[in-house]
């Protein structure tokens, strides 16, 4: 092993970094003198247990880490994508507990004790959740970055009408909640597809509630 | 992401204590606007205090015929809450015209009025903002000011709050719950709860450190109609330009909050009892003194448009 060897990777590596502190500008560094007495460090880990597609996985992390990041680099379930890392895309929704969240802004050591599922946990080929099929059946995709967010939401989503949970286009909010296309667009507006597949998703969803066309 | 360390509190006692006593920690709840904000380090907690434990998510009657809405409760269980829909409508429509289903599914009661501005400067460390770094300037007074405020700003500041929910509460006459680090409690009524940006709009609201939201409190219903008229660039999943929370009687009285307009949910008595005489003589006292940029001067009567359109669809 040599005492001194840098690599293009390594030496690129630093180069990122320095920029990423040039950034950041002086009032990121303003703010963290501030703090500076209570902050560890060196990131301590921490013992966190995930319960994932009805698995339970135990693993030491950085507190950092979003459940998006834990899922993908720690489980690899690369199937829930990272899209805009801010809730704003839908790209990485999963299910908790029955609920469709964006799982980039949820700690993993804040989603102990919760059931995860994700599109891995609803289907597997041959053996596919009825969304999932749906999606195939009606191309709703033309890449597919999208489609795991917009497949578990989707799912989430019925379950959200059959529980009469209501959206903004919700005409009576104490009348019996309808299922059709404009709550179906509503309520899916929290994920985004820049193929634009969307007339092709929501006769997926229409088919999957069981809309009469 | 600065480093942090991280716990769950059990009691909010405990929680609010644990929070006055460590330097730079925070409180966590459902983490969409604080974890955002922590990536970005424009929020940089040394220690995150994780609230969901505290068994504040009921929404319960009170004995004043009212309601009492746990601070943890999520935005979706509370615009799905029987009572709501049927007594408090304003709040269940303002509640999914904000945010996406997801984020509904885990945005609390207590963080929905907590949330920070979305002001491009504010989000954009390389910018002066006076909200970010006091002192240092507002970029958005000559910058892209199309979203901002244009009452009761400063020269400091022009930032809007973005919260739907919280304009709902204020025409309902909400109270915020709390409970201090040294274990007393406090009732603060929903029009003090946030502030206007004077020289201080880093100071948001009148909460002290390490004081915790325990739960929002309704009065007893008042009737009327209660409509939420949402005014944004996309039909759906966009902050408002501006929004009408309204009350309607039969007789013409009512009342009317107004948000995408100000640092804070605007309410004002005169614009009330103006309510009767129409659109234009209650939105004339609401934007009194209003004080606009070429680029979000559209607002004010686009403002007046909003609420005429609201009151009549309340007369039906």
């Amino acid at each position: 092993m040599t005492i001194f060897n840098p690599t293009r990777r390594k030496l690129l590596q630093a180069t990122a970094a320095a920029g990423g502190a040039v950034a950041a500008g002086p009032f990121a560094a303003e703010a963290e003198a501030a703090t500076q007495a209570a902050r560890p460090a060196a990131p301590a880990t921490v013992n966190v247990l995930l319960r994932v597609n009805g698995s339970d996985h135990q693993m030491m992390i950085d507190p950092r880490t979003t459940l998006l990041d834990a899922l993908r680099e720690r489980l690899h379930l690369t199937g829930t994508k990272k899209g805009c890392d801010q809730g704003q895309c839908g790209a990485c929704t999963v299910i908790a507990d029955g609920r469709r969240i964006t799982s980039c802004l949820t700690l993993a050591v804040m989603q102990q004790g919760h059931e995860i599922t994700t599109i891995e946990g609803l289907g597997r080929p041959g053996n596919l959740h009825p969304m999932q099929a749906a999606f195939v059946k009606h191309d709703g995709y033309q890449c597919g970055f999208c489609t795991p967010g917009q497949i578990c939401s989707a799912v989430a989503m019925l379950e959200e009408v059959k529980a009469g949970v209501p959206s903004h286009v919700t005409a009576d909010l104490n009348g019996r909640l309808e299922p059709t296309d404009a709550e179906f667009r509503e309520r899916m507006s929290g994920n985004i597809c820049r193929c634009g597949a969307y007339s092709n998703i929501q006769e997926a969803i229409a088919e999957v509630a069981g809309v009469k066309r | 992401m600065k480093s942090f360390t991280y716990e769950r509190a059990r009691t909010p006692a405990g929680a609010a204590s644990a929070v006055g006593r460590t330097k730079g920690a925070k409180f966590i709840a459902g983490g969409t606007n604080l974890l955002d904000l922590m990536k970005l380090e424009i929020e940089t907690p040394a220690h995150l205090i994780d609230v969901n434990d505290l068994g504040l998510d009921r929404i319960e009657p009170t004995p004043e015929g009212g309601l009492k809405i746990g601070a943890l409760v999520r935005n979706t269980d509370l615009a799905a809450n029987a009572r709501v829909r049927r007594d408090y409508g304003v709040l269940a429509r303002a509640l999914v015209a904000g945010a996406s289903g997801q984020l509904r599914n885990q945005a609390t009661t207590a963080g929905n009025l907590l949330q920070r501005t979305r002001c491009p400067y504010f989000y954009d460390t390389n910018q002066p903002c006076n909200k970010r770094r006091p002192g240092s300037g507002c970029s958005a007074i000559n910058g892209f000011s199309r979203q901002h405020a244009i009452v009761g700003t400063s020269e400091a500041c022009i930032a809007t709050h973005p919260s739907d929910m919280a304009v709902a509460m204020r025409a309902l006459d909400a109270s915020v719950e709390t409970i201090r680090p040294n274990g007393s409690a406090r009732v603060i009524p929903i029009a003090d709860f946030h502030k206007l940006p004077g020289n201080t709009p880093h100071i948001e609201n009148t909460l002290d450190t390490g004081e915790l939201i325990t739960a929002v409190t309704l009065p007893k219903p008042v009737g009327g109609t209660h409509l939420y008229r949402k005014v944004r660039d996309r039909a759906s999943y966009a902050f408002a330009l501006v929004s009408v929370a309204a009350i309607v009687q039969r007789d013409g009285t009512g009342r009317v909050a107004m948000g995408g307009v100000a640092h804070k949910p605007w309410r004002v008595e005169a614009a009330e009892r103006a309510l009767p005489r129409g659109a234009k003589a209650a939105a004339a006292e609401l934007l009194a003194g209003a004080r606009t940029t070429d680029q979000n001067a559209f607002k004010v009567s686009l403002a007046e448009r909003a609420l005429a359109s609201v009151l009549a669809e309340a007369k039906g």
